[in-house]
Formats: C-alpha cells, sequence, structure tokens
C-alpha cells in the first residue's frame, strides 16, 4: 500500500525525513519497502505482514509513529448536524447470517450533490493510488484509508419500496452484477446485502450496478459494517475479486471503530457535498465485542527477551501504545482496543514491548546447556553417497513434480505400479501434475537439455525421494539414487576418451558400492523398459534387488529427443542403507609370495563371465585369492560361436612360500572342472 | 724393469684419459690388470730380480696397479654418471602438456551450501532432523498455529494433494512433529534441511526449493540466544566482518518474530543492486516458538521455551556464490555444474 507522508502529517508530528521515518518504521516491524517522492509529497510504500493491517488504516499508522516518538495523535474531530427526520422511518436493517455479518450499520444522508471532489482531497487518493470519482464515493475511500474501516454507499431512490435491508448467504446459483459491470454466480457461502429480495451488493467486497451512486443521486444510504475475516475471504478467492475493502475485512477490522468512520463520513459528505445528515444511526450489532485484558508479567518480559526492564519501562511501552494499563500485584492488565486484533496472548504484548523498546538493543547470547549434535548414521550415509557419486558424476536437482507423460515416454507397462503417483490437485501445469515414483525422467531431460545447448560429455547423479500413495495416509516417500552418462570422455591428447557406456557406468556403480562395503554384487541381464532389452541387468546383493542398471532404450532416447547413446541406474538408496557395511575389521597382510598364473579359454559364446569365474573359484581350493578377467575375444582367430576369455588367478598362503608343483596341481582341478562343468577348453 | 712400469702406466693413463664408453674402458682394465694383462705379466718378471731391486720394483708396481685400478674406476663412474645424464635428457618431455584429464564429478551447490549449514550448527551441538515432504495440513499449518482460511495461508501459497494432504510449504512442520517425538526432554537442538514446494513460479520464485529450520528448546532460552546464535552462524557462514540486524516481523508460529538481515555482502553495505540500494539483505526469519506451538508439541510454555528459525538455501547459496538467477539451481546446465 502507498502512503501520502503529507497525509499522515495530518494525524501526528513526524520530525524525521521520509527516509527516517521509513527506517523506523521498518526497525519496529512497519516495513517499509521504498520512499518515493511524488508531487511534494513523499509516499512510502508499506509491506506489511498478515498480523498489521491495522496499519492500512492512516490513524492506526500514525499510532505507530506516535508510539515511536511517545507523542500523541490527533484523531479528527466531528461536527454532524443531524436534521429532525428518524434514521428509522428510512430504513430498516436485519442480519440473518450474524456468524458472517457481525454488526452492521447504516446512516441516510439526503440531498447530496454529487460533483467532483476538492483538490486537497483528490491529491490524498491519488498520491494513495486511488483513482478519483466523484465526490461521495471519494469520501468513502478517503475514509476508508484514513480509519481502515471499508465503507459502502447505496443511492436511496435506487433501493425497492420496502426500504429493507436483509444481510443473508445467497442461494446457490443468485446472481449479482457487481460495480466492475461483471455478472457474478453465488453459492450459499456468500454473504449478501438484500434489498426485497434483490442482491445490491457483495457483503464487503463489492457493491452491485442497480444501486450505484451515479451523476443523478439524490439521498444515499451510507454502510459501515463488520463482515467475518473468513467468511470475505473465501468468497473473494472463490469469485476471484479482490478490493481494498475485501483486503481489509480479511485481515480484520475494527468492530468498535466502525461508527467513527461511519460519522467521518457523514461529516465529510454534509461538508463537501452539501448532504442532509438524518437524525440517528441504524446499528445491528448482536453480540458486542468486548475488548479484552491481557495479563502481562514483567518477569516474564525479561525472561523470554534475556533483558532487564523495570516495571516502569515495561508499563512506558504499553502506553506509549496507548492502551489503558494498570498495575496488579506486580503484575500489568493491559486493555487492548479492538483495532489491535493481533493482541491475543500475552506472548503478543512482549512482542510489542520488545519491539519498541527496539531489537537491536536485546543482548545477544547463546544457549546454556551443552547438548550432542551430529548426524545419525542414515544421514551421514546419504552424505558418503553424495561424497562418492560426486567423485565422477555432477549431482543435479530436479522438480519432484513430473509429467505423467512421462510413463509413456518410457514405455513404463500399463499395470506398473510406477503409474501410480500421487497427484497434484493444483498444479501449476500438466506438465508438473504428478509426484515423481522415479528419477529417469528428470535425468534424461538434463541430457537432453545439455546436448541440446552442445554440452557434450555428461555425467549426472541424482539423489531424491519418490513418492507412491497410501490409502487414508500420507504417501509413501523412498530415497532413490539415479545416474546417467552419455557420449565419451571429454577428447585429449593422451587418446585415453573412452566411450561412457553401460560397462563404464558398471565401473562407476561397482566402485561406489564397494566404498560402501557391497561387494560382488551379482548383475542379473533382464529385459526391462526403458531399457536396452539385450544391455540392462538387475543388481542383486544378498538376495535383494539394489536397483537396475542399463543402456536406455534407442525408441525411449527418441522420445527423449536425443541423439547419443545413453546409460543409466537407479537404486534404492534406503536399501542400500540397510546393505552396507561400514565398518570391517583388518584382513593381515601375508609375508608370503604371490603366484599368479595366467589362463586363456576357449568357451561356447552364451556362457556368461560369472558362471566362468564361479567355477574357477569352486575349484581353486582356499588358496586362490582372486581371477581377474583381462581379455575378451570373439572373432577370427576362433571358431564360430566361441568366444575366448583370459583370466589371471592369484595363489597365496599366509603360513608358507608355494611350490611350483602345488600351483601346477590347482590349475589342473581347475581346468578339469571348467571343462567338466562347462566344457572349457585351453586355448 | 721400472722404466717399463713408468711406461706402461704412462700409455694406460692415456688410453684411458682418451676412452669414452664403458666397453673400450673394459677392454684396457683386462688388456692392463687382468689375469693375463701387460702389468700381470711384468710382475710375473719380478721373481727374476732379486735383492733392492726385487723389493724397489715390486712397490712401484702395486703403486702403479692401485693408481691404474683407482683411474679406470673414476673413469668408468665417469662415463656412467654421464650416460645417464645423456640418457635423461634424451626423456625430456613437454612439461606444459595438459595431464590425463581423469573424470570428475561435483555436488549440486545447493547440496553444498547445507552441508555448510549444516556443519556450522552440529559445531553448535545441533542434530540433524528430517522429515516428509508431503504433509498434512495438520503438521504443515494448523499445528503452526495457522487455521484453515487463515490469512497467513497467503504467505505460501500451497500445492495440495487433497484437502488434507499437501506439498510441505516449509521445513516448519518437522519442528511440531520432533516435539512430539521428544517431549518432555530436552534441551531440543535440531536443524531441519530439506525441501518444500510453493506455488509459484517467477523469476524470483521456484514451485520447489531448499530450506533449512532451526529450533532450540530448554528451560531459559531467550530472545537473546536467539540472536547470538544466529549471528555466530551469520558469521561463519559469510565471515566475520558481516554485520547483521534484527527487525520485527510476523509468523503464526513464533511470537515474538523477527527478520534476520546480514550487510549486504556484495557492496558491504553501501547500497547496490542486490540490495535495492538499502545495504541489507534479508536473509532468515525466527522468532520465540509460539506458546501454542508448544503446546501442540507436548511442552508446557511456563516450564520451557524456544526459538526457531527458517532460511531458504538458495538464497544463501545465491549470495555465497554470486548466483544471479534462482531458475540456474533446477535448471542443471552442465556449465553451471561444473563452477562448484
Amino acid at each position: 500500500m502507498a502512503v501520502s507522508i503529507n497525509w499522515l502529517k495530518k494525524y501526528v508530528d513526524i520530525p524525521w525525513t521520509p527516509r527516517e521515518l521509513a527506517h523506523n518504521l521498518t526497525m519496529a516491524g512497519i516495513a517499509i519497502e521504498g520512499v518515493e517522492a511524488i508531487n511534494g509529497d513523499s509516499v512510502m510504500e508499506l509491506d506489511l505482514t498478515p498480523n498489521r493491517g491495522d496499519c492500512l488504516g492512516m490513524i492506526n499508522l500514525a499510532r505507530e509513529v506516535a508510539a515511536l516518538q511517545h507523542t500523541e495523535v490527533k484523531i479528527p474531530a466531528l461536527n454532524i448536524r443531524e436534521n429532525q427526520e428518524k434514521i428509522d422511518d428510512y430504513i430498516k436493517v436485519e442480519i440473518a447470517d450474524p456468524d458472517l455479518c457481525l454488526r452492521y450499520a447504516a446512516r441516510m444522508v439526503k440531498n447530496v450533490q454529487i460533483k467532483p471532489s476538492p483538490e486537497w482531497l483528490q491529491t490524498c487518493l491519488v498520491n494513495s493510488g486511488i483513482r478519483p470519482i466523484n465526490n461521495v464515493v471519494d469520501i468513502t475511500n478517503f475514509v476508508m484509508l484514513e480509519t481502515n474501516q471499508p465503507l459502502h454507499a447505496f443511492d436511496y431512490d435506487l433501493l425497492s419500496e420496502a426500504k429493507k435491508i436483509l444481510v443473508r448467504r445467497a442461494v446457490d446459483g443468485e446472481k449479482i452484477t457487481t460495480l466492475d459491470e461483471v455478472e457474478r454466480t453465488l453459492d450459499q457461502d456468500m454473504l449478501l446485502i438484500t434489498d426485497n429480495g434483490r442482491p445490491v451488493a457483495l457483503a464487503g467486497i463489492m457493491g452491485g450496478q442497480n444501486t450505484e451512486i451515479g451523476e443523478e443521486t439524490v439521498n444515499m444510504l451510507l454502510e459501515s459494517a463488520c463482515f467475518h475475516g473468513v467468511g470475505v475471504r473465501k468468497t473473494s478467492r472463490k469469485l476471484a475479486l479482490r478490493s481494498d475493502s475485501s483486503i481489509r475485512f480479511e485481515k480484520g477490522s475494527d468492530i468498535n471503530g466502525l461508527l467513527y468512520a461511519l460519522n467521518r463520513a457523514a461529516d465529510l459528505i454534509q461538508k463537501l457535498a452539501g448532504g442532509e445528515v438524518v437524525q440517528g444511526i441504524c446499528d445491528q450489532y448482536p453480540d458486542p465485542k468486548v475488548p479484552q485484558t491481557i495479563t502481562l508479567r514483567p518477569q516474564r518480559v525479561n525472561n523470554l527477551l534475556g533483558i532487564n526492564l523495570s516495571n516502569a519501562d515495561i508499563k512506558g511501552y504499553i502506553e506509549d501504545l496507548k492502551f489503558p494499563v494498570r498495575e496488579d500485584n506486580g503484575n500489568l492488565m493491559v486493555y487492548v482496543p479492538t483495532y489491535r486484533p493481533d493482541i491475543e496472548l500475552e506472548a503478543d504484548l512482549i512482542e510489542e514491548v520488545a519491539r519498541l523498546h527496539g531489537y537491536d538493543k536485546i543482548p545477544a547470547s547463546l544457549p546454556a546447556a551443552a547438548s550432542r549434535g551430529g548426524l545419525t548414521p542414515y544421514q551421514s550415509f546419504k552424505d558418503k553417497v553424495r561424497e562418492l557419486m560426486a567423485r565422477t558424476l555432477y549431482e543435479v536437482m530436479n522438480y519432484s513434480f513430473i509429467s505423467p507423460r512421462y510413463f509413456d515416454m518410457l514405455g513404463v507397462p500399463e499395470d506398473s505400479l510406477l503409474r501410480t503417483t500421487v497427484k497434484v490437485a493444483n498444479p501449476l501445469s500438466e506438465e508438473q501434475s504428478v509426484m515423481r515414483t522415479l528419477l529417469l525422467p528428470g535425468l534424461l531431460e538434463t541430457v537432453s537439455r545439455n546436448l541440446a545447448r552442445k554440452n557434450n560429455h555428461l555425467a549426472f547423479f541424482e539423489m531424491g525421494t519418490v513418492f507412491f500413495p497410501q490409502d487414508n495416509e500420507l504417501p509413501r516417500e523412498e530415497l532413490k539414487l539415479g545416474a546417467v552418462v552419455a557420449g565419451r570422455q571429454e577428447t585429449n591428447w593422451l587418446k585415453q576418451n573412452v566411450e561412457m557406456d553401460f560397462y563404464y557406468l558398471k565401473g562407476i556403480l561397482e566402485n561406489f558400492l564397494l566404498q560402501l562395503g557391497i561387494e560382488n554384487p551379482k548383475f542379473v541381464a533382464d529385459a526391462k523398459m526403458p531399457y536396452h532389452p539385450g544391455r540392462c541387468a538387475r543388481i542383486i546383493y544378498q538376495g535383494r534387488e539394489l536397483g537396475v542398471i542399463g543402456e536406455i532404450h534407442p525408441q525411449v532416447r527418441q522420445n527423449f529427443d536425443i541423439k547419443v547413446r545413453v546409460c543409466g541406474l537407479e537404486l534404492d538408496a534406503d536399501l542400500l542403507f540397510t546393505l552396507t557395511s561400514p565398518r570391517h575389521m583388518m584382513e593381515s597382510i601375508t609375508r608370503y609370495p604371490a603366484v599368479e598364473r595366467d589362463i586363456a579359454v576357449l568357451l561356447r559364446e552364451e556362457i556368461r563371465s560369472d558362471e566362468v569365474v564361479e567355477a574357477i573359484k569352486a575349484s581353486g581350493g582356499s588358496l586362490l585369492q582372486k581371477v581377474n578377467l583381462f581379455d575378451v575375444y570373439a572373432g577370427d582367430r576362433v571358431e564360430a560361436g566361441y568366444k575366448s576369455l583370459a583370466y589371471r588367478m592369484l595363489f597365496q598362503s599366509g603360513e608358507r612360500t608355494l611350490t611350483e608343483a602345488e600351483v601346477n596341481q590347482f590349475m589342473e582341478g581347475i581346468m578339469t572342472a571348467l571343462k567338466e562343468k562347462l566344457d572349457i577348453t585351453l586355448r | 724393469m721400472i722404466d717399463r712400469l713408468l711406461q706402461l702406466r704412462q700409455a694406460t693413463e692415456e688410453a684411458v684419459r682418451k676412452v669414452n664408453d664403458i666397453e673400450a674402458l673394459n677392454e684396457i682394465k683386462v688388456k692392463v690388470l687382468g689375469r693375463k694383462g701387460e702389468l700381470t705379466n711384468l710382475l710375473r718378471g719380478l721373481k727374476d730380480l732379486s735383492g733392492e731391486s726385487k723389493v724397489e720394483a715390486g712397490k712401484t708396481a702395486n703403486d702403479i696397479k692401485n693408481i691404474l685400478e683407482n683411474m679406470i674406476e673414476e673413469k668408468a663412474s665417469d662415463i656412467k654418471t654421464r650416460e645417464m645424464e645423456r640418457k635423461l635428457l634424451e626423456e625430456r618431455i613437454d612439461v606444459s602438456l595438459p595431464g590425463l584429464p581423469l573424470q570428475t564429478g561435483g555436488l549440486h551447490p545447493i547440496s553444498r551450501v547445507t552441508r555448510e549449514i549444516q556443519n556450522i550448527f552440529i559445531g553448535m551441538g545441533f542434530a540433524v532432523a528430517e522429515g516428509p515432504e508431503i504433509e498434512s495440513d495438520y503438521y504443515n499449518f494448523a499445528a503452526l498455529n495457522v487455521p484453515k482460511d487463515h490469512p497467513a495461508r497467503d504467505m505460501q501459497d500451497t500445492f495440495y494433494i487433497s484437502e488434507d494432504i499437501l506439498l510441505r510449504t516449509h521445513t516448519s512442520p518437522v519442528q511440531v512433529r520432533t516435539m512430539e517425538k521428544v517431549a518432555p526432554q530436552i534441551p531440543v537442538k535440531i536443524i531441519v534441511p530439506g525441501k518444500v514446494y510453493r506455488k509459484d513460479d517467477d523469476a524470483t520464485h521456484s514451485p520447489m526449493f531448499n530450506q533449512v529450520e532451526g529450533l532450540v528448546i530448554d528451560e531459559h532460552i531467550t530472545f537473546g540466544d536467539l540472536k547470538g546464535t544466529l549471528m555466530m552462524f551469520a558469521h561463519q557462514i559469510f565471515g566475520e566482518d558481516v554485520k547483521v540486524r534484527y527487525r520485527p516481523s510476523f509468523f503464526p508460529f513464533t511470537e515474538p518474530s523477527a527478520e534476520m538481515d546480514i550487510s549486504c555482502v556484495i557492496c558491504k553495505g553501501d547500497g547496490c543492486r542486490v540490495c535495492s540500494h538499502t545495504g541489507w539483505l534479508e536473509i532468515l526469519g525466527a522468532g520465540m516458538v509460539h506458546p501454542q506451538v508448544l503446546i501442540n508439541g507436548g511442552y508446557d510454555p511456563e516450564k520451557v521455551s524456544g526459538f526457531a528459525f527458517g532460511m531458504g538455501i538458495e538464497r544463501i547459496a545465491m549470495l555465497k556464490y554470486g548466483i544471479n538467477d534462482l531458475r540456474l539451481f533446477f535448471d542443471n546446465d552442465k556449465r553451471f555444474l561444473t563452477q562448484f
């Protein structure tokens, strides 16, 4: 909201420059975003917190300024000359829904002359960002800005003969055309001002066109009411219609201040529009609100703030706010005026004391008690995972919501649980409308976007949550770890720019798992979308599936507009955590020499390397320490349908030096077993 | 005899001086000092002499043998040194050629800053707590003093899953979750990092971002403790020369509430575009835990008090690294990610 400082000065003396005023208010919790010089005036832009809606009124803002310098506010005096007629002869008001309309007051002003407002009034409005219309409408706006109480004026002669206002809920489907010339369809949660069955205003939000003040208006009915903030807020949201009035009701208006605003407006209309004010106010106030008295314990103030103020100091700050206060047994009994609905508890008063004293004057200290901080094992694990992955891959962060079309793009089977998503009821767009159940879409988008920008040699990982719905409960959240690689390593003169293919990613994965204490997981061939059916494996460890690794299916790549081969993996990070074994005892290092033996074997193409290794390990005896594949060959030099694999074996004893003869014997055992089990021969 | 010995010495010395490779030197060694060498032959002639001259010639022959042996040894060592030098020279490489580029990766700046913030608070005795990203309305709002239709909900536009389930709009739900778990134990000292969601998407807002929440509950916790703790944090993360100020603010779950500003890290407080020429940057919200929130968590506000705070990690990262566009964090451009 824009606040004219010239206007504000009508209610309080301001000894400061506009900049100082802005600073002092900001440091007292009334945030000023900026000050601008306009037409010899300075205008402050207010950025109010939701609890201080009262400061949308100039008088209330002036109270803040006065409190900061221990002075008084000047509230305009009223001087209404009523005629002899009685308001009751002009209008009756009934409130049918007192839960939504807490108070309704009206005054009758006759024989007004509609014309432009005087210049001073127009300036006030213009500098506050409101367009002047005519004297009567301008006065209602002026008084609203002054008192924070929204007002509304009806053309009395456009009301029906019955001259009876009924404040009631709308019926479903009822319609009203508001002042902005839009016809609005209502429901039964919305409150209306009606006249003889006909809606004439959308309570607290906007008047109806049918009773609008215009050039021809002679007699007018002036409304000053208090509508339930939540009710106004709901209606305003549903209709997407916010007004200066609705904003004020939402934040809470002063139910006991509305008569002053009504009288202030009548007074100004009399002065500036030559109106004749009818005697009396029609005031329906079914359940009058009694201002509350809050006990403020000075000891509590000091204990909570960590300062040492005297009772008199504290009382002084409360008195600066003009809240009546008396002492009672060492405590302060504070009477809170209804224009400050934000103050409900002792804690609220403590904040008032703190902010008037100045937050910066409260001495800084540290909590006294010692405590043990740190990470839980699970949190340390997550840190470690990130650190290990970040050795070779760059971490990315994608949105948790994705487009449902990704499941088709990935070729996820129709009956897959991955398609059972948690849906956002009010997404920003369809593209962000379901919570992800896997990380790959985000990772593949990341690859695609980078390639489009000519960023090559891509290697990324992400650790993040995926979500699955659960009946009558919060969704199940699981932590996943995903990675993708695409392209070759960066070109270099040493020509060691290997292609980042399946085995490259598998190498990163194996190394990573080893660091977590997961040795020799099994890679079981699989043919799952979105992976290449011949280049995909489930990763099994201790009988549990850690996840899947594979080259991305060419069709899927195409769906993501990726031209190069991409490999990806996705692991169950929570399962990984339960399987890691971070601590193990050292194995002693033997001083006896190791013996190495190489063999190249010839075998049928379909036999997997891990079958060979298993057979070697099973037959090599307890002194066989290591089996390492170091060559794979299939081509002209071996028979079609066959391949050659070469292994290096390491034998070592912790107790003695091994003899040639012994090792020869182990090797014979191995070859016999290979021949028997897998029909493998030496090459 | 002695003449012949001296002649041999002279001839050998000359030959050794001229020789340049180890093989030729060895040949000389064999030719003179070997079992059938010239000196050995001469020595054999000693037995034909007698008396004084035998003693004298023997001594001379021995001296010459020692001298020549030493000389050849020295020469051999010289040649080896020179050969080594030549070989090393040959092996010279262009040290300016780039090294083998090993594949490296890196943490996302958000992870990096989160860890830094975490470590600072762990150093002050805080534990780390976590909670679900999809929350109930109760923990996200109601338990924090924000009933349905409260105007404060306008501060945080919410993504809903259903009427009562939503994407958490802040990490604050973990406050009450933690209290429920540990009450009435004290002290409570936790921070809560995590993703949060708000229905907002423009140059300065992302529908997903990261926060760190903090909560301290104990007997006699004061607003001064809040100030001191957060000041220490600000100095550790932005440097000791950073100035800190607190302004009153409003959060439904704290009372009194405060906003912490630091002197602008870009212009050092002189005023620039980043701080909107105020010299100050708002970096976190905080306050004394509202008594109703303590009650909701199972604590008696007459017996304990506490403070809470929350900050956006992106904001801290932007200031630390001079990142000027929030959207870069979730765009995952390699040229961005490789800078941290």
